[in-house]
């Protein structure tokens, strides 16, 4: 006898594609088991495991100075700082797995080179300093793009944006502080930010991705409330935001080009190499071999501490179910 | 030039070409662990609330991961975890029958009552 099936009506698509529609239009969230047309899921799945993929090995250039921070005090905020980089990757591969998406998965295709990560997170980390600019101008960067994902339209995804973005504050500021201190010292200390900068600022520009007479699946993303603003809107808003900070603090940024444009308020900024941007996001950066081989052997390496966990957390079961026999 | 490169990952720019695969496949490492759904009590005097969820090989190393995870900066002062699988929702439908009788009982909104504006304490 076969089993008993459940007599359901045919589903209607139009009538599913329409509620999801309106949903859309009228700014409310999609939820995990709502119905969803499949372009939306599976860009969904891609942008969050390639978001969540930048956030673990964006771990790596900043944790290569864990053990050599110059101090106790900054030793213990980069541990933190780098800990919440964990932490951010963690929530991203939980709000992927709402859509059907498994992590350990994810991690194979990232090790696989199958998805990518962000461009940024292939250059090396030369001295101290660049702690503090990937602070300033990469965590810096990364809120631009990432405020108004916390009102993108998926909802476990707003939701991990909104933890993600109380914790940025902090790695911006820690980044900003430690550059003010390095200024305030010494002329090499003061030459060895100007370099940070000088080696950081292009390829923070290059973060927001492609113009956007370039970037033709942003119209769709668009529509769908994934992504909020446009990639030469946020790149500008970024510029907009970084050029008084970096007066500030006392740095010249790399650009012959930018200037202050009166008419319509905003910097205006030179032309960007995105020819080096294809090379790196196509893996030949300076450290992209490197990013991966490390990432697959922290898998690996690691692989018996899962193993052990799992083999005691099969035996305690077996000893709880014994006693309770 | 990059017809398959957006920002979208928040991080910076990722390509999202077609050739990216999303569709799971069966993972290797860490299947036959668990998904937990975690929830955070804020403070003394609030609900526990649904923050996320992680995999654990047991309970206990699921409110360990779920401290570390969720819990970094004072957000909580007690955990609760709870396996996926041993939760029954309601149909994701909004519009589902079950929650018709709620809908049309305005008289138990109390809104619904006209009071004179000098009726005081009301
Ligand atoms: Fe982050
Ligand atoms: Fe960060």
């Amino acid at each position: 006898m076969s089993a008993p099936t459940l007599e359901r009506p045919a589903p209607d698509e139009t009538a599913l594609q329409q509620r999801f529609d309106a949903t859309i239009a009228a700014d409310r969230r999609i939820e995990p088991r709502d119905w969803m047309p499949e372009g939306y899921r599976r860009t969904l799945v891609r942008q969050i495991a390639q978001h969540a993929h930048s956030e673990i090995i964006g771990m790596q250039p900043e944790g290569d100075w864990l053990l050599a921070a110059p101090s106790l005090r900054r030793k213990a905020i980069l541990l933190a700082k780098v800990q919440d980089e964990a932490g951010h990757g963690m929530y991203l591969y939980s709000a992927a797995e709402t859509l059907g998406a498994d992590r350990a998965d994810l991690t194979d295709k990232l090790i696989e080179s199958k998805q990518k990560y962000s461009s940024i997170f292939n250059y090396p980390t030369l001295t101290y300093a660049d702690v503090g600019v990937i602070g300033w101008l990469v965590d810096g960067a990364a809120i631009c793009n990432q405020v108004p994902l916390c009102r993108s339209s998926y909802g476990p995804y707003a939701r991990a944006m909104i933890r993600i973005c109380k914790e940025e504050s902090f790695h911006q500021r820690q980044g900003y502080e430690l550059l003010m201190t390095m200024m305030r010292g010494t002329p090499a200390q003061r030459a060895m930010v100007q370099d940070a900068v000088d080696r950081w600022w292009w390829p923070s520009l290059m973060m927001f991705g492609p113009p956007d007479d370039d970037s033709p699946n942003s119209a769709q993303s668009m529509a769908w409330g994934i992504k909020r603003h446009s990639n030469d809107e946020l790149r500008q808003r970024y510029v907009d935001m970084s050029v008084p900070q970096a007066q500030f603090l006392g740095v010249t940024l790399p650009d012959p080009d930018l200037r202050f444009d009166e008419e319509s308020g905003h910097w205006r900024f030179g032309a960007i190499d995105w020819e080096e941007f294809k090379r790196v996001v196509s893996g030949h950066g300076p450290a992209n071999a490197e990013r991966l081989r490390r990432r697959r052997a922290a898998r690996d390496d690691n692989a018996w501490v899962t193993e052990a966990a799992t083999a005691y957390a099969a035996k305690h079961a077996g000893t709880a179910a014994g006693s309770a026999a | 030039m990059s017809t398959d490169v957006t920002a979208e990952g928040g991080h910076g720019a990722i390509p999202t070409g077609p050739e990216v695969p999303v569709a799971p496949k069966p993972a290797v490492t860490r299947r036959d662990w668990p998904l937990y759904e975690v929830f955070v009590r804020g403070k003394r005097g609030l609900n526990h609330v649904h923050v996320g969820s992680l995999h654990a090989p047991d309970d206990e190393m699921a409110v360990h991961a779920a401290r570390d995870v969720y819990t970094r900066r004072n957000e909580g002062v007690s955990i609760w975890v709870v396996k996926a699988a041993d939760i029954t929702a309601s149909s994701p439908d909004e519009k589902d029958p079950m929650f018709a009788p709620s809908g049309d009982k305005v008289y138990r909104h109390p809104t619904f009552y006209e009071i004179p504006e000098n009726v005081p304490h009301m």
